[in-house]
């Protein structure tokens, strides 16, 4: 184990994997000689060359548009929009192509390949580039959709998505970054996609959450047990495939559920997550699923006003008493 | 003074290219009748008029070198040695379809033969063509990869982005546009501020040349001799051949924005005709060895048609499967 960043440990997950596997390549804006606008990428180029880390116009589309037909001639790349917020200019490639290839052609061929976007609001930058599209991606069929918390899971992720033969889309927080944490030091340390990770281990009530949402959870999570509330975190991990059984038994434990989400909460997963939890558990559940999500609005920059917007831990752990104080 | 075709390619090879017209026509044309009953729903776009694109490209091409195409490529598919039936099959939405009967008409796809696929938003194979072109140069494999497009994908974001890509990437791409004259109802020169479109290419510094497409030993000269610059450069060529579709965009399309003049203007100019003279006149071949052919290719597509009639629909079961690995 060694202690290091969110940032750090995708930067080991990509060393890894391009030392491993040479059909493995990385291209994207700025990646390269910039090593990346979060600094993600920083020493591939000077350890794997511009053959296989390789800067590209700013043309998203077509960076996916490459990066399909690469992984359909059998190689593996791993591709980097800058930020989630301009996938938007690629959901031709993501969605009509990527995720269809394979289907569509009756299973002859595949896309091994993932598409990194870090994402999230929170510093500041406004309606343009602080989205949270992880609905959008769930909501489609036919690639892969991770989510990372902790810099031990953004290892083990990116390894595992690197290595599986279907179209990824990888999500990266933009507050998690800096974060801290023990990730292991084995090369061959690889999360299985579909396994939610339950954080914190608790008997009045589950919060159901994912990458710096599950993060805040835990934050609420310590406030609420000096109040003696005893809460369990199930971080999902993977949005696809999820990990129903995991939240649907935790549930059925403890009886209540709060589920956080940073997108829109207007048919966001949240509400998805929350109708599977009451279909499961109807019989047990002591009171109804509480949501907790991005406000309905495009985010404001003035940081007074953008905190309104996302989901902190005093919102999450207001939640949790309001669902406690609820009764069917 | 036109050159004589015994100086481009032997006998067989040219008589083959009139066999695989004639074929893709007979395809074409029976597809319509097959719609028209009912047995092949949805979308349905024909090929009938361009096949010299399809024929004369394909011939110049090597068989490792991929091959994308739009969503008018059944054509494309069966030239380049999809087998009939299955393609058929696929259109009635067979299981035993090339693509099991997932794709439909307009996403066929057959590795084995390196055809890579058609695709059905305007543009959109243009990047996926430079990624197979970046996966051959990587790996260092003799390949070329030829993306057909139409002319209305030219006004694509895609279209540009791909362009500039491939040849700041040094990618082995032949770009070959089927300018028809329409994107759907619309003109190329409606839609289009230069309407030359091989010219485009000079924002991007790749070579084009326009041929002319109702001719399938010009665009078999035109995409052979850009191929070949391709491999040797390893850089992107640019081919727009000028042609016609017979039919309106899909079978949903009366054609009324087209004039009965200008139609037959194209008619005699049919590609099919015109190079059975041209044999005929060079006596690489008799009336009666094109008569058997015709017959032959008559006879592949009823039993195209009859194999995807008995054919069996794809299993319930079918619906979640080839979704992920």
């Amino acid at each position: 184990m060694s202690e290091m960043t969110y940032r750090d440990a995708l930067n080991l997950a990509l060393k890894e994997e391009l030392r491993r596997d040479p059909s493995v390549l990385v291209w994207g804006e700025d990646v390269a000689l910039y090593e990346g606008s979060f600094k993600v990428t920083r020493g591939l180029l000077a350890e794997f060359g511009e053959e296989r880390v390789k800067d590209t116009p700013i043309s998203e589309n077509t960076i996916i548009g490459v990066a399909i037909g690469a992984a359909m001639g059998g190689l593996r790349p791993v591709a980097e929009l800058m930020t989630v917020n301009f996938a938007l200019l690629a959901m031709d490639q993501l969605i009509n192509h990527m995720a269809k290839i394979r289907s569509m052609f009756g299973g002859q061929t595949n896309l091994p390949m993932v598409v990194r976007m870090p994402g999230g609001g929170g510093s500041q930058l406004a309606a343009q580039h602080s989205q949270s599209l992880e609905s959008y991606f769930m909501h489609c069929p036919g690639m892969r959709v991770v989510y990372p918390a902790t810099p031990a899971d953004a290892k083990g992720l990116l390894k595992t998505a690197i290595r599986d033969p279907n179209p990824v889309v990888f999500l990266e927080h933009e507050l998690l970054y800096n974060s801290k944490g023990e990730v292991p030091d084995d090369p061959e340390f690889l999360l299985p996609f579909g396994k939610a990770n339950v954080l914190r281990e608790g008997t009045a009530v589950t919060i159901v959450a994912y990458a710096r949402m599950a993060i805040l959870a835990q934050q609420a999570a310590a406030v609420l047990e000096k109040e003696g509330i005893s809460c369990e975190i199930v971080d999902l991990r993977t949005l696809n495939p999820l990990d129903t059984p995991t939240f649907i038994n935790s549930v059925r434990k403890t009886g209540r559920a709060v589920v956080v989400e940073e997108c829109w909460r207007t048919a966001g997963l949240g509400g998805d997550i929350a109708h599977r939890i009451h279909e499961a558990c109807f019989d047990t559940l002591l009171a109804p699923v509480r949501r907790v999500a991005g406000l309905d609005v495009p985010m404001p920059y003035s940081r007074a006003i953008e905190k309104l917007c996302i989901p902190s831990s005093e919102s999450i752990a207001n939640a949790v008493r309001e669902v406690l104080a609820a009764r069917y | 003074m036109e050159t004589k075709l015994r100086a481009i390619l032997p006998d067989h090879e040219l008589v083959k290219l009139f066999e695989q017209m004639v074929l893709s026509r007979e395809f074409e044309e029976s597809c319509a009748e097959q719609y028209t009953k009912g047995h092949i729903t949805g979308f349905l776009h024909l090929y009938s008029g361009q096949e010299a694109v399809a024929v004369g490209a394909t011939a110049a091409l090597h068989k490792d070198d991929y091959i994308l195409s739009a969503y008018r490529e059944h054509a494309q598919a069966i030239v380049r040695g999809a087998d009939p039936k299955r393609v058929m099959a696929e259109l009635f939405g067979k299981a035993t379809g090339l693509c099991k009967g997932k794709g439909g008409s307009m996403h066929l796809f057959s590795p084995e033969i390196n055809f890579m696929g058609g695709y059905a938003i305007v543009g959109g194979q243009l990047p996926i063509a430079c990624g197979l072109a970046f996966s051959a140069k990587y790996r260092h494999e003799d390949r070329i990869t030829a993306c057909f497009f139409g002319d209305g994908a030219v006004n694509q974001g895609t279209f540009h982005e791909s362009l500039n890509w491939a040849r700041l990437w040094e990618l082995p791409v032949l770009f070959v546009c089927e300018n028809n004259f329409y994107g759907i109802g619309t003109e190329v020169h409606r839609s289009s501020a230069l309407p030359t479109l091989h010219k485009r290419t000079c924002g991007y510094d790749i070579p084009s040349e326009k041929v002319d497409g109702m001719d399938v030993i010009a665009v078999y000269k035109a995409i052979k001799y850009a191929a070949e610059k391709v491999r040797e450069s390893g850089k992107p060529q640019f081919i727009e051949a000028i042609t016609y579709r017979f039919r309106g965009h899909s079978m949903a399309d009366p054609a009324k924005y087209r004039s009965a003049a200008e139609h037959e203007i194209w008619k005699a100019r049919d590609p099919l005709p015109n190079y059975a003279k041209r044999l005929l006149a060079e006596e690489i071949t008799t009336e009666a060895e094109l008569d058997t052919i015709r017959k032959r290719c008559t006879a592949i597509v009823e039993e195209a048609v009859k194999f995807a009639e008995e054919s069996p629909w794809p299993e319930e079961q079918e619906v979640w499967e080839d979704i992920y690995v």
